[in-house]
């Protein structure tokens, strides 16, 4: 297909561009196969590049011959066009909404993009499994590497290489998979070295109504325990929820039949309920009135701020389980690719210093998010202003992003990076000029040949002139589990995403400027004097031989 | 004395409100100034020190198995929970406290019995550390259009007043006196504040006393030259700080606001700020929410939508904001007033000159305001903040909203402030305390009356001496933005929860690594540097100048220690997890499986390490040191670690 069959329009002049907290440009609008662009043809005013995927939806509206197009972006940014001439708007209006509503992925940008910059290491090799079980050999041998989803035939989204206690064969693997919604075994996500706890994830087992079992799927989770010790099954649902999913074939984990487990129950929404608490936030924070009743109102009825508490705390109690009652933990929900990984990679960011870091940040979204076979093509595939029935868009890696942040907030010492480097996934996992967020896991990222054909984001944040914007000043590393507060008063909004558009940070950027100047400045002073005063040694034993004849 | 029953309470157990399980096993003591806890054991040994006139209330719960609860609220929004195993030992506490909390006269508060060692004159030039002869002289008056008339000298006119008001060179004494018998307790129109660039000024007044028809000359001549004292204005606003309602129902009672019509250009703007009363009410809803015990999200945000506490900081800041718009950019005169004049219309006058200028947002700038603005013009602290027994209606948070709109400006201009929350949440801890004697009292006349400049201790020095916990690392004072107006936002979202100070007490809420702390220490750190080099660019001069041809590569070994600013960690609380379990386990108190006992080891440990640090936070060498009391309360103590 021809993106040219789609640009009824490609180009009109005299359109006004109108942004919040920036001044009005008038400009020629052209429209390209992925880029919407308004550009003053003057080189003071920046130009407008705006990615055709990275429009939720748009509204238009004439009064005369002057029509305007509302253009409403998954980064939450609203921006007004107002373009001269019904016909041209019309145009214009219809293929934007063409251009951002491509079903194929495989006419998505990433595979159009070719980078201005040189790749110099390329991100899609960056984080393979095989080396993140280099580390884990490292520190035990009671795991091994299986090859059983070499095709993906026993788990369509699960990766090809899985970590598996070493006692577990391929066989009863196979057993365990059968056993679990959508063939997602339990298999690791993380080992405690401090105590050689773990935690592994799966999805539901599929115990039904009548109460099936499966002696390898108990076997393989025992295995993880230690002689005499018992672990923890954390379930990112209700009870209630969970004896609902029986009757569609789901379950939990029976006492009787796991009986050195404790299971414990939490109530992380699901998806469709996550991506309405989005819509509504959203529209709460885009509210023009100025009563202080309907904002608290409305930010409370979204239920976001709770959605937030409810997984930062369960993801408290995994690492609390590990770290404090010396015990492995299970987690899952009912897929076992949304909330459950939001808690196991919350949890070690809470136990593990090094996922505190900018390389071992990406490792973690790259290890329990992409490998781990969350579906981003689904889930981001509409962000808070879609109009449409919502399929399966839901906000799940945002309010990991936003738990990320709260941490964040609490321990501002504690990370190597900022909060900029959570906007920039945020908008990337949306939309991207890179392949990374594209597919919904491992085996289709394969067939789509992603890492020949697009560009890794790695490849682009690890480049050190990027990774300056997203480094934190105040970063000290330190090895501590660090347990945030999870009460209502210590949770924040999420303003440096969910007002972003409709502030100006004119004073907050100024103060950021002031803070990273007072670190530097203190170390250079500190090169000074360390130099001086190797200096002055020099002098001093110099002299000293002439001193003592 | 003769009100303390009970001296002395053994076995008494205090309880950490974050978590139930943390109890302290101690002795209670009642001296004549603070209850005193004192922890048992070497190993978590604890002080709790709370002064008497700090306590709001005391609260007798009902007996659990444990035994008799105590509860005591302060009113820095510190609670504390006793559990005391007799019931007649709870209820002499209960008794004592009760009483102690509450005295008759001003002789019981504690700045009359504080006594750091200082000698007399000392104390006195304590007194002299803000002058505000010198403040409005740094305003540039008295001048040709100004002048400081000596009416009030002996709070004749007006009792509530200073001695020492300016008000415009053209008016004469008895259109003073006329206007101030036509205002509500004789608080006749002067000025508050003069924009020395235009002119324009803050002027301040009570409502006039003009019922449905009442009008009066002297008050309109008043008005008029005040308007005429800026000669580049042909009107000024009368801003009436109330909801319209309210102003008109005080015309049946003989008072009101001024009628356009008699007043020549004047413009007349209600504001819609509401009452001490519906702003008690608030804050006692916000403080509810703010103790709740583990709320959900819904709750508290409910719950501070209920308070309508944010609501109310919003209407002071757009009065605010209102007034210091008219004074900077349309050059203009604004006359200020509510009802008496010493509430509303405080907030609103120093909210605005907060935003015109820049002096009131250092640290003495502050001391100054507050000086001029609440407590010279006759704001009334004792009623206001029930420093002794009496009308509980007269209670009101108003001083406290004025703070919550200046940490909302910190909020939203990091840069511009010299000081930072700190300061302001000690302000509002010895606005409470009673600990020195300004705020004591609720006129300039009751306090000379009382001799409070002879009896007692001025907080502006004490305050002065610590300053360097109390700077913003991040204030630019030479910014060109900072010199003008502050604009801020008013979206609704722009206003927050300000959780340091409803919530100072619970540790466990704020951030486990404080950014500000971590940037004073740099700062403090990069100072020392800047010394450190001096001296070498000094020494290597000198050693230069001696040596200058035989100089040879050698490798140095004097290295400096690496910065030390990191671990600002709290390693206690941040290695202390909370309750995440929602009580899952029938209400076991430790996350224990199957009955197995905890480990005896870290966790326990570190729970209680973080008790103490809990404890001792509120405890200080009160006795060697009185005066620390509230400079080396939690908000210092939790810099400890970092500047280790």
């Amino acid at each position: 297909m021809e993106f040219a069959e789609l640009i009824k329009t490609p180009r009109v002049d005299g359109v006004v561009l109108h942004r919040p907290f920036m001044p009005t440009v008038e400009g020629t609008l052209c429209l390209t196969g992925h880029h919407l662009i308004l550009s003053s043809r003057q080189d003071t005013t920046e130009e407008l590049w705006l990615l055709h995927a990275n429009i939720d939806s748009t509204e238009k509206r004439f009064v005369g011959s002057l029509g305007t197009i509302i253009v409403k972006c998954k980064d939450l940014r609203v921006i007004q066009l107002d373009i001269p001439g019904m016909e041209e708007c019309l145009n214009i209006a219809s293929s934007i909404e063409a251009l951002s509503t491509l079903d194929s992925v495989s006419l998505m940008y990433p595979f159009f993009y070719r980078p201005l910059f040189e790749v110099i290491e390329d991100g899609w090799q960056s984080f393979v499994p095989e080396e993140s079980f280099k580390d884990l050999e490292s520190m035990t041998d009671e795991w091994r590497l299986s090859e059983v989803n070499k095709d993906f035939s026993l788990c369509p989204s699960y990766p090809s290489l899985l970590t598996v206690p070493k006692d577990i064969d391929d066989e009863s693997l196979c057993k365990a998979a059968s056993f679990r919604h959508g063939g997602r075994f339990p298999v690791l996500s993380y080992y405690h070295k401090k105590n050689a706890m773990v935690m592994m994830r799966a999805a539901q087992p599929l115990t039904g109504t009548n109460g099936r079992r499966c002696k390898e799927d108990e076997k393989l989770i025992n295995a993880t325990l230690c002689a005499g010790k018992r672990g923890y099954i954390i379930d990112t649902r209700t009870i209630a929820v969970a004896q609902q999913a029986k009757a569609r074939g789901g379950g939990f984990e029976q006492e009787a039949n796991y009986p050195q487990w404790r299971r414990i129950h939490k109530a992380i929404e699901r998806s469709n309920v996550l991506q309405d608490s989005l819509i509504k936030l959203v529209e709460a924070c885009n509210d023009q009135s100025h009563s202080m009743d309907r904002w608290l109102s409305k930010l409370e009825a979204s239920n976001w701020q709770s959605n937030v508490k409810e997984i930062l705390t369960t993801a408290c109690l995994a690492a609390q389980c590990i770290d404090r009652e010396g015990a492995s933990v299970l987690v899952h929900g009912t897929e076992g690719t949304d909330s459950t990984l939001q808690v196991t990679s919350l949890a070690q960011i809470i136990l593990d210093p090094a996922c505190r870091t900018i390389r071992g940040f990406e490792a973690l979204i790259e290890r329990e998010w992409l490998q781990a076979g969350h579906p981003f093509q689904q889930r981001c595939a509409q962000s808070a202003y879609s109009n449409g029935k919502p399929r399966s868009e839901a906000p799940v890696f945002l309010l990991f992003l936003d738990c990320v942040w709260q941490i964040l907030r609490q321990f501002p010492c504690s990370f190597q990076f900022n909060e900029n480097l959570l906007i920039m996934l945020f908008e990337h996992a949306y939309a991207s000029q890179f392949g990374t967020f594209l597919g919904n896991c491992v085996a289709e990222r394969g067939k789509l040949q992603l890492s020949q054909k697009t560009v890794s984001l790695w490849s682009w944040v690890n480049r050190p002139q990027e990774l300056e914007r997203f480094l934190n000043p105040l970063y000290e590393p330190n090895n501590l589990v660090i347990w945030p507060s999870v009460a209502p008063q210590s949770l924040l909004l999420w303003e440096g995403v969910f007002l972003r558009w409709n502030r100006s940070t004119k004073c907050l950027d100024e103060a950021y400027q002031e803070m990273v100047h007072i670190i530097e400045y203190n170390k250079e002073l500190q090169n000074k004097v360390n130099s001086l005063r190797r200096q002055l040694a020099q002098l001093e034993t110099e002299d000293s031989p002439l001193q003592t004849p | 004395m003769e009100h303390i029953r009970m001296p002395k309470v053994e076995n008494v157990r205090l309880v950490d409100r974050s978590s139930s399980r943390r109890i302290k096993v101690g002795t209670l003591y009642l001296t004549a100034t603070h209850t005193i806890f004192v922890g048992k054991g070497s190993e978590d040994r604890c002080e709790l020190w709370v002064l008497h006139s700090l306590v709001c209330n005391v609260v007798k719960h009902k007996a659990s198995q444990s035994g008799y609860p105590l509860l005591i609220h302060c009113k820095n929004f510190q609670v504390m929970q006793f559990i005391i195993s007799q019931e007649s030992d709870c209820h002499n506490v209960y008794i004592s406290l009760s009483r102690l909390s509450r005295p008759e006269k001003y002789e019981e508060l504690y700045c009359f019995s504080f006594n750091p060692n200082v000698d007399k004159a000392e104390r006195e030039h304590s007194w002299d550390f803000l002058d505000l002869k010198a403040e409005y002289s740094r305003m540039g008056l008295p001048n040709k259009l100004w002048h400081v008339t000596p009416i009030n000298r002996e709070y004749r006119v007006c009792d509530t007043y200073p001695a020492d008001l300016f008000v415009p060179q053209s008016v004469t004494l008895p259109v003073i006196i006329g206007s101030s018998k036509f205002r509500s307790r004789g608080r006749f129109p002067t000025l508050s504040y003069y924009c020395k660039e235009n002119h324009a000024t803050i002027c301040r007044s009570s409502q006039p006393l003009s019922g449905f028809s009442a009008r009066c000359l002297e008050d309109e001549q008043m008005l008029q030259a005040i308007m005429k004292s800026n000669p580049g204005s042909r009107f000024m606003y009368v801003v009436d700080t109330r909801p319209k309602l309210n102003a008109m129902a005080n015309r049946a009672a003989g008072k009101g606001y001024e009628n356009e019509d008699n007043y020549c250009n004047i413009k007349f703007q209600f504001i819609g700020i509401e009452n001490i009363h519906v702003m008690r009410n608030s804050q006692q809803k916000l403080i509810e929410v703010s103790a709740l015990r583990s709320p959900s999200m819904g709750e508290f945000l409910m719950g501070l939508e209920n308070s309508d506490w944010l609501r109310h900081i919003k209407s002071i800041m757009e009065a605010g904001i209102f007034i210091s718009k008219a004074v900077a950019e349309e050059g203009v005169n604004v006359l200020v007033h509510c009802s008496d004049g010493w509430d509303r219309t405080a907030q609103v006058c120093s909210v605005a000159s907060v935003l015109l200028d820049p002096y009131y947002r250092t640290l003495k700038g502050l001391m100054v305001l507050i000086e001029k603005d609440w407590v010279s013009f006759g704001h009334k602290f004792s009623h206001r903040c029930g420093h002794l027994d009496g009308e509980a209606k007269e209670v009101s948070p108003v001083i406290d909203q004025f703070l919550d709109c200046l940490w909302q400006l910190m909020e939203q201009f990091p840069c511009y402030f010299e000081y930072n929350e700190k300061f302001l949440i000690n302000i509002h801890n010895h606005i409470y305390s009673c600990h020195y004697g300004n705020f004591i009292c609720n006129s300039q006349k009751e306090r000379k009356d009382l001799c409070i400049k002879e009896k007692t201790h001025s907080i502006w020095p004490h305050l002065w001496e610590n300053k360097l916990d109390f700077m913003n690392p991040l204030f630019k004072p030479d910014q060109s933005q900072n010199q003008g107006l502050l604009r801020p936002r008013t979206a609704p979202y722009c206003f927050k929860y300000w959780r340091r100070l409803y919530n100072r007490f619970d540790r466990e809420l704020h951030p486990r690594q404080s950014e500000l702390d971590c940037l004073m220490t740099v700062k403090e750190e990069t100072q020392q540097l800047e010394e450190d080099l001096a001296l070498c660019e000094q020494k290597l001069a000198v050693l230069d100048k001696e040596r200058a041809k035989t100089l040879y590569m050698q490798k140095g070994v004097l290295e400096s220690k690496q910065a030390l600013w990191s671990l600002p960690l709290d390693t206690s609380l941040a290695n202390t997890p909370q309750d995440y379990i929602g009580g899952f386990i029938g209400g076991a108190p430790n996350l224990c499986l199957f009955g197995d006992k905890p480990k005896s080891s870290d966790a326990d440990n570190s729970d209680q390490e973080s008790g103490v640090a809990d404890f001792s936070s509120h405890s200080s060498g009160e006795e060697s040191l009185p005066s620390e009391d509230s400079v080396k309360d939690p908000d210092s103590d939790e810099t400890g670690p970092n500047r280790a």
